[in-house]
This record gives structure tokens, sequence and C-alpha cells, in this order.
């Protein structure tokens, strides 16, 4: 590619040096001096950023996966048929990249299978998004495989595995559908801990609801990224696609945002909590829910009806920020709102400092394997194969 | 077959989560009031002194590492305190209505615990003598039993790098099943009878009778009664509960309670999701056929027009051309005629000039 052209040490590859530099050094400190050498978590606060992001955003914004093989295959929208493979490989990295961050935060990382093989506890909801991940991360390596085995000459293997297209793809909505839900339900055990603004007994719904809008929003969001650094290897059905798939999934995140806000809206005449808008916390919710979700869903509406490309870039932009900003709400800022601010956590900067690592490794191997491997192109062997 | 074994494990694992629950499904006809001869902890609020001797006691009886500040310091005190890696109860100081007053904070010992029901791997235990513990052996660390306690009780060993523990009050668990203490070690050493150990149920009598007996003195209210499914651990105070550190609207469901129905839903989203997920993929195979035999059918239809418009356009040719021949033989045959007769008119006037010559020479 063309870095190599002008060296190693190019600007891009510096930064990139200097954050896995970072990586290594809160990996050392972790694993040598525990989590207090590289948190701010504390006996009140035992979930930080590596949670509230890594954790809880890294799976909501994965879910490009589902929502766009679904679209495909389920659904039957051929026409999105380019733009799975993007979606199935930024998955598949995101999920193992929250695998991998947890690897950090959880105390005895060598006993993560523990609850699966060892002495499940189903009562907890933090059993079923264990079990659930799992899954989901085995299924997106085999819906994955076909495009490393296009890449190895491996045709039988390949052949095989495209045929099970389908029940990986139903599988893949069951999972997706029951982990992201159970992320939300996590904290429905903890009425008195999470203001009452963002606690709901429909929790679950919720982020099962948001995640729709999110996975579609980051595949428009990569593919506008994609777009720029990949353009030359992406094929002509590919880029005959492109504004289709950005249309079609700008009238779908509309929709789904609409939904969104309806159950939030639900969710907070349920609980009778009117009178919390009226407070500082209010402007707060109201700023997530107006400004990140009706605004975009408009701007979505508007973008798909008047085939207005940048203002659907735009709302995918907002959409990904306003999720990003209601499960940082649910993590961290809206949990313990009761405590006095001397009480309160603030991520410490190698906790932020990982998660821009975690972050960095995923573009890296997003990267190194699209190109390489036929994600943006119909390998030529396999044309009209599926 | 892979996806086969993976369905199975989701059904096992479904099936298990509301065979988990079952008991609170049915919390209309069944409750699960505790085991019926737990025991518990009462606090007295109007006879603790704050001489932090309870916290000496547990010190020492749980074999925890000495505090930075002696336990005889009583200057800890001019700072509100919690629970931590190293300290499995801590005493408040409060400004109550007739002057300084103190709370002890420990494990509440829940009959329905949070930590319990929310622990991934069942590393907590509700044991029949009511007391609340926490097995190190399947830990994994996660922490989510500290998020998810009301009282803030758990605490973790942040600084372990590989075998940190979650640390929290047994109630002298394992002490009092060897024989080695008959009561907690914090009850033991108090010496002023704040803490009074027995069974949960005459606990609760006892509280009611010196509620009685003193209207004026107490609040009327035994904390841990109720709150989250009710605790072990209960209190009486002369202070209203929320001046002395406690939070009063925690309600009286307890975790599992809460979490019980959104748990439900689970094994349904597994159970019907394959037929919706199948019946959509269906429905959009179906009238993908369908568009394919309308366009077959379409296609079918204008190739046959267009065939019928050929041979209707060349059978008009046809016509034309079979009319344009027998026109042209007409014509031929006509000029042919005109032709002969006009040659036979020609011979017949020649024939005629000749027979007037022939006349004219004989009469002369």
């Amino acid at each position: 590619m063309s870095a190599n052209n002008k060296g190693f040490w190019t600007p891009a590859n510096i930064i990139t040096a200097v954050i896995f530099a970072f990586g290594l050094l809160v990996t050392v400190l972790r694993f040598t001096k525990g989590l207090s050498s590289v948190t701010n978590l504390d006996q009140n606060n035992p979930w930080g950023f590596w949670i509230g992001f890594d954790l809880l955003c890294g799976v909501v914004l994965a879910a490009g996966g589902y929502t766009t093989s679904a679209a495909c295959y389920l659904f039957g929208l051929k026409k999105y048929h380019s733009a799975v493979r993007p979606a199935i490989l930024t998955a598949f990295l995101g999920y193992s990249l929250v695998v991998f961050a947890l690897l950090y935060d959880v105390g005895r990382p060598y006993r993560l299978v523990y609850p699966i093989f060892y002495q499940p506890g189903t009562t907890s909801f933090l059993y079923e998004v264990g079990l659930c991940v799992f899954l989901y991360v085995s299924t997106l390596a085999v819906e994955f495989s076909p495009a490393l085995f296009e890449w190895l000459g491996m045709k039988k293997v390949r052949n095989a595995i495209t045929k099970l297209t389908l029940p990986l793809t139903v599988f893949g909505v069951i999972l997706s559908t029951l982990h992201q839900s159970s992320l939300g339900a996590l904290y429905i055990t903890v009425p008195s801990k999470l203001h009452p603004l963002w606690y709901s007994p429909y929790l679950a719904v919720l982020f099962f609801v948001s995640s729709i809008p999110a996975g579609l929003s980051m595949v428009i969001f990569e593919g506008t990224l994609a777009h720029k650094a990949w353009h030359n290897m992406m094929d002509d059905t590919f880029n005959a696609e492109h504004d289709g798939v950005i249309l079609g999934f700008s009238r779908g995140a509309a929709m789904s945002l609409a939904a969104y806000f309806c159950v939030k809206v639900v969710a907070l005449a349920y609980d009778n909590n009117w009178h919390y808008l009226a407070t500082g916390w209010g402007a707060w919710w109201l700023l997530e829910v107006v400004g990140f979700v009706l605004i975009p869903s408009l701007m979505y509406a508007i973008g798909s009806r008047e085939k207005n490309i940048p203002l659907i870039k735009w709302a995918a932009v907002m959409t990904v920020f306003g999720i990003i900003l209601n499960r940082l709400n649910v993590g961290l800022i809206a949990f313990n709102w009761q405590l006095p601010s001397s009480a309160r956590y603030f991520p410490s900067f190698l906790e932020i400092a990982f998660s821009i690592f975690v972050v960095t490794l995923g573009v890296t191997l997003y990267r190194f394997i699209v190109s390489r491997m036929p994600i943006f192109f119909e390998h030529p062997d396999y044309k009209d194969a599926h | 077959m892979k996806r086969r074994q993976f369905l199975g494990l989701l059904g096992a694992a479904g099936i298990t989560a509301t065979l988990g629950t079952a008991t609170k499904a049915q919390a209309s006809t069944h409750t699960f009031n505790g085991y019926p001869e737990a025991k518990g902890v009462l606090f007295d609020e109007t006879r603790c002194i704050g001489c932090r001797k309870c916290e000496a006691g547990c010190n020492k009886v749980n074999k925890l590492p000495a505090p930075a500040k002696p336990f005889t310091d009583l200057t800890v005190l001019d700072h509100e305190r919690r629970t931590d890696e190293k300290t499995y109860t801590v005493v408040n100081k409060y400004r109550g209505k007739n002057g300084t007053v103190f709370r002890k904070v420990q494990c509440n010992h829940c009959q329905e615990p949070a930590c319990a029901s929310v622990c991934f791997v069942h590393a907590f235990t509700k044991n029949p003598d009511g007391s609340v513990t926490y097995d190190p052996s399947v830990c994994v660390g996660c922490r989510y039993c500290m998020v998810a306690c009301p009282f803030y009780i758990p605490a973790y060993e942040y600084s372990d790098p590989l075998t940190p523990r979650v640390m929290k009050c047994t109630m002298c668990h394992d002490q009092i099943q060897s024989g080695e203490q008959n009561m907690p070690g914090c009850v033991a050493a108090c010496p002023k009878e704040a803490l009074t150990y027995g069974r949960r149920a005459d606990l609760i009598e006892i509280a009611r009778e010196r509620i009685r007996r003193n209207p004026d003195r107490y609040v009327h209210h035994i904390y841990g009664e109720k709150e989250m499914g009710g605790t072990n651990w209960m209190y009486i105070s002369g202070d209203p509960f929320k001046d002395i550190g406690f939070n009063e609207e925690l309600g009286e469901k307890s975790v599992p309670d809460i979490a019980a129905g959104p748990l439900s839903v689970v094994p349904m989203v597994a159970a019907l999701w394959p037929a919706l997920l199948g019946g959509i993929w269906a429905i959009s195979k179906r009238k993908e056929k369908v568009s394919e035999d309308e366009q077959k059918a379409a296609v079918k239809a204008a190739r046959a027009e267009v065939r019928a418009q050929d041979e209707a356009k060349l059978a008009k040719a046809m016509e034309n051309a079979e009319r344009d021949k027998d026109q042209a033989i007409e014509r031929e045959v006509k000029r042919a005629l005109d032709e002969a007769a006009e040659a036979a008119k020609k011979e017949a006037e020649a024939a005629a000039k000749k027979d007037a010559n022939d006349d004219g020479g004989e009469g002369a």
C-alpha cells in the first residue's frame, strides 16, 4: 500500500506506535500491580470506563453485523449484499475486542469461561450476556471465515460454510437480541443507584431497540470512512450499491430511531418521571433524547426523502454519538447519582488511553484484513456465487 | 451439527434460567420468607456509644490486616466511612436530635441477596443460618455483586493483580459453624448490648417490644424487616433512618423479584425468534418467487404479443406481395392484351388500306 512506499514511520504509524506503547504499559501495570495501579475504580464504583465504553458501547456499535445480515438474508434486501462483509468484519472485530478488554477488567481473566463451563449462575443477566457473547463471537467467526478461505484459496471449506449462511444469520439475530437487551437488563437490578430518568423496567427493550439504529448508523459511518481510504479496493458492484445502501439504511435508521424515541418516552411516562425533566438531570436527558435521538431521526427521514447523502452522514455521526452518550449515562454518569461528588467516579488517563488502544487495535486489524481479503470486492473465483 | 449444538446449549440455558426463576414467577402463590431458623442481628442506635470495639472484635475474629490507625482512635469517626477489602464493619457518627449518635455498617445478609442473584458463577450462598457467604474459588472478579448491592457493602481487592477477592462480613459463619465462636465477633465485643444476636423472628419481636415500651424514644420502624425483601441484620433507631445514613427509598422488593419479569422473557426470545425470523425469511423468499414468476409470465406474454404482431405484419406483407404480384400479372396481361389489340388493330388498318388500293387500280 501507499504507506509502504513512504517508509514505515508515517505520522499515522507514529501515533499508532505511541498508542500501542500505552497499551503495553497498561498491560504490564494491570497484570503486575492490579487494577488500582491503572484505574480510578473504587469500592463504590466497581465498573468504570472499560465497562461503560469498551463493553457497553463496543457491543452496541458492533450491532451493524446482525442488522445488515438480517436485512440482506432474512428480509430479502439483496441490494445490500455488498455491505454485509464489511459489517460482519466490524462486528467480529468489535466483539473480539470487547472480550479482549474484559480480560483486563475482570479480576481473574483465566476464569472467564467459568460461568459457561464450570458453574453457571443462570439467575444473572451477566450470565446471559456472557453466554450470548461467547456464542455470538463464535458465530461471527464462522460468518466471517468465507472471506478468509477465499483469500487462502480453500474453495471446498469456503463453499461448505456459505451453505450455513441462513441458519447462522438467524442464530446471530437471536443471540444479538438476547445480549443487546441483557446489557440493559444488567442495570434493572439497581433501581436505587441509577437515576430514574435512565432507570426503567424497560431497560432491556431500550438497549435492544437502540442497537438497531446504532448498527445501521455505524455501517453508514464506517462505509464513509472506508470509501475515503480504500476506494481502489472496491469493485463496481460495491460502488454501484453504496448509495443505495446509504439511502436504504437511512430509512431504516429514521424509523428505528423514531421507535426508540417512543420507547424512551413510554419508559418516562410509565414511571411518571416527568417532574425530573425540570432538573439539571432532565436537561441532560433531553439533550440525549431530543438532540441525539429525535433530531437525527428527522435528519435521516429528510435525507432519505431528498436523497441528501451528506445530511444522512451527519445523522449517522450524531446517532453514534447519541448511543455512546446513552451507554455512558447508564453505565457511569447517571450511575451512583446520589453519591456526593467526592465519591463519584471519573476515568483515569490510563483507563482512557487503554480504550483508545483497544479501538486502535481494531482499526489496525481492520486495515490489515481489508487490504488483503475480499471484503470490499467479490473474489473473482466466486462471482455470482451467492 | 454445530448449529444444533449451539441451539441446544442456548435452549438448555434458557430452560435453566426459567426453572431457576420459577419460584419467583409463582410469587402470587408462594413467597420465600427466609429460612425459619435463620439467625440475625438487631442493632439499637439508642444504645451505641461509638467505641469501635465491634470493629476491633471483627478484625480479630476474621484475622484481617491491622488498620492504619488503631481502633482506640476515635478521630476516624469524623469522616463517614464504608466497608472495604480490609474492613468488614465500620461505625459512623451522625448528629441526632439529642446529640451525637452512631450507626454500625456491615453486610445486612439479605433474605434474598442481590449479590447472590446477580453472580454469574454462583459464588454467593444464602445459608440456612441466615448468613450470606462468598466462595473465592469460583469468583471471576467481575464485580457485578458490588454494582448490585443496594447497601454498598461488598469490597474488592483492587491491588491484587491476579487473585483478587470480594470481601465482606460473613456474620462469622465459619467461626460459628466450627464452634470457635458462639456469636459474631462484633456482637461479642459490644460492651453496651447495642447488638443482639438471635433468631430473626425473635429479633423482630424484641425490636417491637422495645419500641412499644418506649414509643417516644424510637422511630416506629424496624429497618431491614422488609427493605429489599428483608434482611437478617436489622436496625431500630431514635432518629429518622435517613439522618443516620440509611436509604429509606429502597422499597420492599428484592433484586431477584425485580429481575424475575425481564429474566422470564429471555427463553421466550429463544423460543419465538426462530419462527419469527424464519417466517420473515419465508415471506421474503415467497415474494421473490412470486415476483420472479410474475416477471417470467410478463416476459412470456410480451414475447407472445411480439410474435403475434410479427406474424400479422408478415401476413400483411405476404398479402401485399401477393396483391402486388397479381396486379403486376394483371398489368402485364393487360399490357400484352393491349399490345395484341393494338397489333391486331394495326394489322386490320393495314389490310383495309391494301384493300382500298386494290379497288382503286381496277377502276382506272
